[in-house]
């Protein structure tokens, strides 16, 4: 299950870099590439005249006449500003000043390949990969300078991309050292690094590069790539999942000009000039579809879960442990979860050209290799016909793993004869693209005298295992993760399992803190010894002043912690309830923040926050309603989610770690939300709330609406 | 199909589009002015939003035919001679975006409201934006980016 949700990623393919290619692509200069899992140590100055180039790179740096410095990986952004911090660190280690570097990302004819960007890997993967790339390029530069001037290396100053004789008379660019020169630099990953109490360049607030290109709306998103000659698609869809064609009149769209209908079994698309008309061509097309009957709803959706649960690893074999007496007062209590959707604000886009055989695609997707894989085996061609683009996109969230409409548009543009650009409406990308999972957790603990926890258990059917091992001190956790037949299709989404499992265990907590009569501040801190989370949660409660003021029944404060991926996070909220009407508004949020060097304090505060306003609409309101195969609110009109006026008040701290290596920070900050803003609630009515959403603005089928939101 | 002249950021611009077409659809899809974006098609996000005569509306919700007899203000129009309006560039100054694909519309209801309310305070920018969705969730830099236009557009007026 975790796998799938994770990636869906291939075995790992052996890159092979086309020598020719490289050499149409820069002629000339220094070419340093790294390896994966190799033995090499490295190789400086291997002339690329006379040798293959390594098979299996994993991302390379190249350094021009010109002072260019061009960076190749298969990291994609999406919004988290993953350009400018890894260039940043590229900076530091090269020694060279910030925009002489350019990214070349998610370009899958030009870059080595990559899993791709999920699982907040980018930061403490590729930023050390590239870090020594950058840095062994560094010393090839050094020694190509050595030679020149007849030098000790050692002797060298390297500095604002020049490198200079101790006494100044000489000095040369990186670029004037790479001309004339074809090298090649290989490097398996053995140089040494700067610590991150030296960075310069990395470490600071630096601004998101191209930034005016988004405020003039000249930036070219998958969506606004245009060709010459190129027409535009459209699908025409079945009205629900699990569907078989039973029949189709196209007739009259035909009659239309210049359209062109595109059939293959159960596929019906329309290809026309313009967008319009594909659009009013597809409108015309009569399609009868058989929807299975008897698929679930959101009323019976976590009796299904677990029905169809299969067993997971480290299911007790017998009764569970929480029942025996030794374990004191026991409590069991359930949390769910409803399906949500990612909602990119671009939906998914491609657009699609047939060249000579090979295929083209620019389109949105987090993971480039994978979707030219998918390219690969749905046209049955050879994997050098297929090249995947991946222009800066309008966000993924966990949601753009698949290449759903790159495969549309090829074969659009393939039965067309030109090329093909394919844009899904909203409620194409509600429906089939695929969501977050939904879930169903029981937890049940054991409590001795003083609020120990004796026993733990957490047991989460469908989402996931993400998160769910307790951070908190107890002997023999059983923490099984079985997955259920899903009936909707449902993928990654930022944090993966993780916010389910934090809102499930830290409302949990919440509950055996009040049952202990004890504070849940005080609760956590006598059952944490883990010093990076008890820094986060200490220095979020002294910046909230949790405990100053007492909750009242018009005003709760909540506190909630966790961690994951490398990353420490603890979150107060405070509400605001209407005691007449129940609703609730989420007035202030203050959330402390640990996962090692910060990168870029302002890309992480920007992500943080984010991942905040997020996580609200999680928590509160967001969840699909489904039945019988169909979903019922695929709109932005009846689909909720967080708009300006639900923002709250955020406050963050953020704990620089120079001496732990960064950790991704793109996903966990949205995994404290919900259960801070439900243990306020409960603090202001003693009303319990354990399903997400916490507070629809109707109530969503199968659930007890316990609040309304304001 | 009809012909008609449109005037789009200050230029006349002859389309051949129906008449019930979107505005949206023929700014992005015939005149290749891609800087409007689209993200519901309903009304529902702010993505699409352009200036018709100073105003702001949803172009996904306009047709073409009433987008004849008005100027048209796109994202592309804001930038003159080089120079970036106060809008654009308080939303550059306080990093008000994450993936930038609400950035256009934001920045073209956020022009429309200090027309409209030049010293808007914080609860109306948050009512005047409200319509506008970003899904990164930079909603208080883009508040912080309203208030810094404003401040300096009032700045510049009382020079």
């Amino acid at each position: 299950m975790n796998s799938i949700l994770e990636s869906s990623a291939n075995k790992l393919q052996h890159f092979e870099l086309d020598r020719r290619t490289f050499l149409r692509l820069f002629g000339g200069g220094v070419l340093v590439c790294m390896t994966e899992g190799s033995t090499l140590a490295q190789e400086s100055g291997r002339g690329f005249g006379g040798h293959e180039l390594p098979k299996e790179v994993s991302a390379w740096i190249h350094i021009a006449s010109n002072d260019k410095v061009t960076v190749f990986t298969g990291k994609v952004e999406c919004g988290q500003n993953i350009r400018t911090s890894l260039a940043q660190q590229v900076a530091d280690e090269l020694r060279a000043p910030f925009d002489c570097i350019t990214m070349v990302m998610g370009d899958t004819d030009l870059v080595p390949w990559d899993a791709g960007t999920f699982g907040s890997m980018s930061t403490p993967q590729m930023g050390p990969r590239l870090r020594t790339m950058a840095a062994a390029a560094r010393q090839t530069l050094v020694q190509i300078a050595a030679k020149k001037m007849g030098c000790d290396p050692t002797s060298l100053r390297v500095d604002s991309g020049k490198i200079s004789s101790t006494d100044g008379k000489q000095s040369f660019s990186y670029g004037q050292l790479t001309q004339g020169e074809k090298l090649v630099s290989t490097v398996s990953g053995a140089v040494p690094l700067m610590a991150a109490t030296d960075w310069k360049v990395a470490g600071t607030a630096l601004p998101k590069v191209n930034g005016r290109d988004f405020v003039t709306g000249k930036h070219q998103y998958p969506s606004d790539i245009s060709l010459p000659g190129m027409m535009f698609g459209k699908i025409v869809r079945p009205p629900g999942y699990n569907a078989t064609l039973e029949s189709v009149n196209t007739s009259d769209a035909e009659k239309m000009t210049g359209v062109k209908i595109v059939r293959d079994g159960d596929f019906i698309g329309v290809v026309a000039a313009d967008a319009w008309t594909a659009e009013q061509a597809a409108g015309k097309i009569q399609a009868k579809w058989n929807v299975a009957a008897g698929q679930p709803s959101n009323s019976n959706l976590f009796e299904w879960l677990k029905t169809t649960a299969a067993p997971a690893r480290g299911e007790p074999a017998a009764a569970s442990s929480a029942q025996s007496p030794e374990n004191g007062a026991t409590l069991e209590r359930r949390y769910t979860v409803q399906y949500i959707a990612h909602a990119p604000l671009e939906p998914r886009a491609a657009v699609a050209q047939w060249e000579n055989g090979k295929l083209t695609v620019w389109t949105g997707t987090q993971r480039p290799f994978g979707v030219k894989d998918e390219l690969v085996s749905a046209f049955h061609i050879a994997p050098d016909q297929v090249r995947v683009i991946q222009p800066d996109m309008g966000s993924g969230y966990g949601g753009k793993h698949s290449g759903e409409a790159a495969i549309e548009a090829a074969r659009l543009a393939k039965a067309a004869g030109k090329p093909v650009r394919l844009v899904w409406t909203r409620e194409e990308e509600f429906t089939w693209a695929y969501l977050r999972p939904a879930a169903l957790m029981e937890l049940k603990a054991g409590l001795g005298p003083g609020g120990t926890l004796l026993s733990w258990e957490h047991r989460t059917y469908n989402a996931g295992n993400p998160g769910i091992g307790t951070p908190y001190r107890v002997s023999s956790p059983l923490t099984p993760a079985p997955s259920s037949k899903s009936p909707l299709p449902q993928g990654s989404y930022r944090g993966l399992a993780s916010t389910a499992n934090h809102f499930a265990r830290e409302s949990f907590m919440d509950e055996l803190a009040h049952n202990a009569k004890m504070d849940p501040l005080a609760f956590r801190r006598k059952n944490l010894s883990n010093e990076r989370l008890l820094a986060v949660l200490n220095a979020a409660a002294e910046h909230f002043k949790w405990g100053a003021v007492q909750s009242s029944p018009t005003r709760g404060f909540g506190i909630a912690c966790g961690t994951d991926k490398g990353d420490y996070v603890a979150t107060c909220a405070e509400v605001a309830i209407d005691r007449a009407t129940r609703k609730i508004r989420v007035v202030r949020v203050v959330q402390a923040w640990e996962s090692g060097a910060i990168v870029n304090p302002d890309g992480l505060r920007n992500q943080i926050m984010g991942a905040i306003v997020q996580g609200l609409g999680g928590a509160l309101f967001e969840a699909i309603r489904f039945g019988n195969g169909r979903l019922e609110n695929p709109h932005f009109a009846s689909y909720r989610l967080p708009r300006f006026s639900d923002a709250p008040k955020i406050e963050l701290v953020l704990l620089d770690r120079k001496d732990l290596p960064s950790a991704g920070a793109g996903e966990i900050g949205i995994v404290g939300v919900a259960p801070a803003i439900g243990n306020a609630i409960f603090a202001a009515t003693g009303t319990r709330v354990r399903n997400m959403p916490m507070a629809p603005d109707e109530a969503v089928p199968g659930i007890e609406p316990s609040m309304l939101h304001a | 199909m009809a012909t008609r002249t449109l005037s789009i950021n200050g230029r006349a611009v002859r389309v051949d589009a129906p008449d019930d077409e979107t505005l949206l659809s023929v700014l992005r899809n015939r005149l290749n002015l891609t800087g409007t974006k689209y993200g519901c098609g309903e009304g529902e996000c702010g993505a699409c939003t352009v200036l018709l005569d100073g105003k702001s509306v949803r172009s996904c919700q306009t047709i073409v035919s009433q987008a004849a007899a008005a100027k048209v203000t796109t994202i592309e129009g804001l930038e003159q001679n080089g120079r970036l309006s106060a809008v654009q560039q308080a939303f550059l100054d306080e990093g008000a975006f994450q993936c930038g694909y609400c950035t256009s519309g934001m920045i073209m209801q956020a022009t429309d409201l200090l027309q409209r309310e030049p010293q808007s305070t914080e609860a109306q920018i948050v009512t005047g934006m409200n319509g506008n969705l970003c899904r990164c969730g930079t909603y208080p830099r883009i508040v912080a980016a309203v208030q810094r236009a404003a401040h300096s557009v009032q700045k510049a007026g009382a020079r």
